[in-house]
């Protein structure tokens, strides 16, 4: 047995270990380790890619290209491919992924089983959005070829379906062409929220991508607003490929982010953000995925780790409800430095589960103080349960069962797709088994 | 520019995955996979045409221990033009007390381990010695280094490959080609999964790959991967014997 720990370090649960590295014996390793979960980078923040006590099953070494079609864009591959590589790879050929999410270490199958989004949802919609095909092994050995088109039910299920609906070996990806890898961003300080929502309504028509910082100890919700496009001007298109970040070396016994830090930390970036405002063009890597200039930054927040909570609220009081939010942060004391606020746009993702759809989304990191964080999260759930809203299942390792239901309508429609040999913590947790 | 040809035998080790992954970055590279088996070539070999579409890769499916047809494949191989750069990469990490047991799984791993890439080096380093020219890799491993009693059958196997390595540099002392041993630490591979289970830091393939190609463009004769098995490994060798007896490695 090793101890795997959820992203968050919250959760740190004995499993037992299966590497695939060869897609055309998987069926046989996963039929004699079930119930099991497909785990690949384990950048999950909750339990989602957790299956404690039991099998996971590592799709890393699960990396190999199998097919690009330089005239179509369609690039076929396995599950376990980094959306790091196909960047790396492509991007220089002209082509890029058209949707990443603030990381770019995850694996293929993890961003199709979390239905992922970016910084361009509001043109682009999610992860799911531009896959044409998906090879998906059930337990029992059958397999399903599902896209949009094609048993187009297994498509809707497995597109955020959590890694529940089968062990996904390969898909078929679409992507755009791109002239050169930099971006033309806008830097623009905002003083509150409403500030940011009419930054916001006017990027979700001229700018592709658009997402915001948001000093979350502010009472009136101040922050950093970046809007960008792809640069169409002449650059270089070579990229360094071998470039790393420097990896964060050890976990404190305590967090470095306390409510002392974080109060600092975020005068420090407004205000440095501030000065630095105005526009600019930068390389893809740092502005799609500033995180992971530090490796195992996760560590920061010291041995009892950190939640992430990021709840989507529809497009009616979005003000209102965000602001409520804010307060009920403040209110408690709880500080958090990682905090970002996106709008949504009506763009439908696919999946029966997934997390986008029109509205806003406020995403924040807190350090893990037990009871005191659990109960400001409960309080946080009633705000926005009233407001018809949902937590991101990708993010989350404590909702109740209850919320879930209510907030993710289609879920029984969804329990039919399950594997039965196929289980996680966050499954058992939110839907029995 | 002229073309690059690169032959990798054991090309579905995971080691040698990585290498050629990174020698595909140059457009002007073509491959010859060899393995044993045809299928898992063909998973390689497809993915390396979508990292290079420029490359040119052929398969070769081969038994690993048969002497003649060990020949016969590399002559055939060489027929085809001028070899750049050969690795030999295959390889299995056999259970110790199986191999104690079981002396058919020994000599499987005896052969796998040493006879087999002692043939094929000594079947291409003809053809490059007439060439006068070609670089020659040979995976070998910390573990040949010094034998102890939880991996000594893999280690007399890759101890052997140093011998092999010191003579044939001697032989070809006097020429322009090159032979490397490269002595990898564990690493994160799928015959090391068990290492991983146990909490064992691994380096991963990536990495060694890219200290392989690094002692290839070089030509150092020896090179240890991670760079601290050298100092860790001559720590190791310097244990007197009755210490080294009473340690349990």
């Amino acid at each position: 047995m090793t101890i795997i720990f959820s992203w968050g370090r919250v959760a740190a649960w004995e499993h037992h270990l299966k590497t695939l590295s060869d897609r055309r014996h998987i069926a046989e390793i996963i039929n004699e380790s079930m119930p099991g979960l497909a785990y690949g980078m384990g950048r999950s923040y909750g339990d989602v890619g957790l299956n404690p006590n039991g099998f996971l099953w590592q799709t890393a070494k699960l990396d190999r290209l199998i097919s690009f079609d330089e005239n179509t864009g369609q690039l076929s591959c396995e599950a376990g491919v980094l959306l790091r590589d196909i960047q790396r790879l492509m991007i220089p050929r002209g082509w890029i992924l058209p949707v990443s999410p603030g990381t770019q270490l995850i694996t293929v199958g993890g961003a199709i089983a979390n239905d992922v989004h970016g910084k361009n949802q509001h043109h682009y919609g999610s992860f799911g959005n531009h896959i044409q095909k998906i090879s998906l092994l059930r337990t029992d050995g059958e397999i399903i070829e599902c896209g949009p088109q094609l048993r187009a039910d297994w498509f809707s299920a497995t597109l955020g379906g959590l890694g529940l609906t089968g062990f996904i070996v390969s898909a078929v990806i679409q992507l755009r062409r791109v002239v050169n890898p930099f971006l033309d961003i806008e830097t623009i300080p905002y003083q509150n929220l409403s500030e940011f929502f009419s930054l916001a309504d006017e990027a979700d028509l001229n700018s592709e991508y658009a997402v915001s910082w948001v000093d979350c100890l502010s009472a009136k919700g101040r922050g950093i607003f970046v809007r960008g496009n792809h640069s169409s001007g002449e650059h270089q298109l070579k990229i360094s490929q071998n470039s790393v970040g420097r990896t964060f070396p050890l976990t404190p016994p305590i967090s470095l982010m306390n409510d002392f830090s974080i109060k600092i930390f975020n005068k420090c970036y407004f205000n440095l953000k501030k000065w630095r405002a105005g526009s600019a063009t930068v390389h893809y890597e740092p502005f799609f995925y500033p995180l992971d200039r530090l490796l195992e930054w996760n560590r920061l927040y010291g041995k009892k780790g950190f939640y992430q909570y990021q709840a989507l609220v529809p497009r009616a009081n979005r003000q209102e409800v965000i602001k409520a939010m804010l307060n009920e942060i403040i209110r408690s004391g709880e500080g958090s430095f990682l905090a970002v606020l996106k709008t949504f746009s009506d763009k439908a993702s696919l999946g029966t589960l997934s997390f986008p759809k029109s509205g806003v989304t406020l995403a924040l990191d807190f350090p893990n103080k037990a009871e005191k964080t659990l109960g400001l999260f409960l309080r946080l759930d009633a705000i926005v349960q009233e407001a018809s809203g949902r937590l991101y299942l990708a993010k989350d390792m404590r909702m109740s069962r209850d919320f879930f239901e209510k907030s993710y309508s289609k879920f029984s429609e969804f329990l039919s797709y399950r594997d039965p040999g196929i289980s996680s913590s966050m499954s058992r947790r939110l839907m029995g088994y | 520019m002229q073309r690059k040809k690169i032959v990798i035998v054991g090309a579905s080790s995971a080691i040698a995955e990585q290498c050629a992954r990174l020698w595909a970055e140059d457009p002007a590279v073509d491959f010859v996979l060899v393995g044993r088996t045809l299928a898992k070539l063909e998973l390689i070999s497809a993915d390396l045409c979508v990292r290079n579409p420029q490359s040119h890769i052929t398969n070769w499916q081969v038994d690993f221990i048969d002497p003649v047809k060990i020949k016969a494949v590399v002559d055939a191989i060489v027929q085809t033009g001028k070899v750049d750069i050969v690795l030999i990469a295959q390889g299995s990490l056999p259970d110790q007390r199986q191999c104690q047991e079981n002396l058919s799984l020994c000599s499987e791993a005896l052969s796998i381990n040493s006879i087999s890439p002692v043939l094929f080096a000594e079947a291409f380093l003809g053809h490059m010695q007439k060439e006068n020219s070609g670089t020659l890799a040979i995976i070998g491993s910390v573990a040949g280094d010094r034998g102890r009693k939880s991996n000594y059958i893999y280690g007399a196997a890759k101890s052997l490959l140093a011998c092999y390595v010191q003579g044939i540099s001697h032989r070809l002392a006097k020429t322009k080609v090159k032979v490397i041993l490269v002595k990898p630490g564990p690493t994160d591979t799928p015959m090391t999964t068990h290492f991983k289970q146990q909490g064992l830091r691994l380096a991963s393939a990536k990495t060694v790959a890219c200290d392989i190609l690094g002692a290839i463009k070089s030509g150092k004769s020896v090179i240890y991967t991670p760079a601290r098995w050298f100092f860790i490994m001559k720590m190791v060798q310097y244990i007197p014997q009755f210490i080294f007896k009473k340690m349990d490695v």
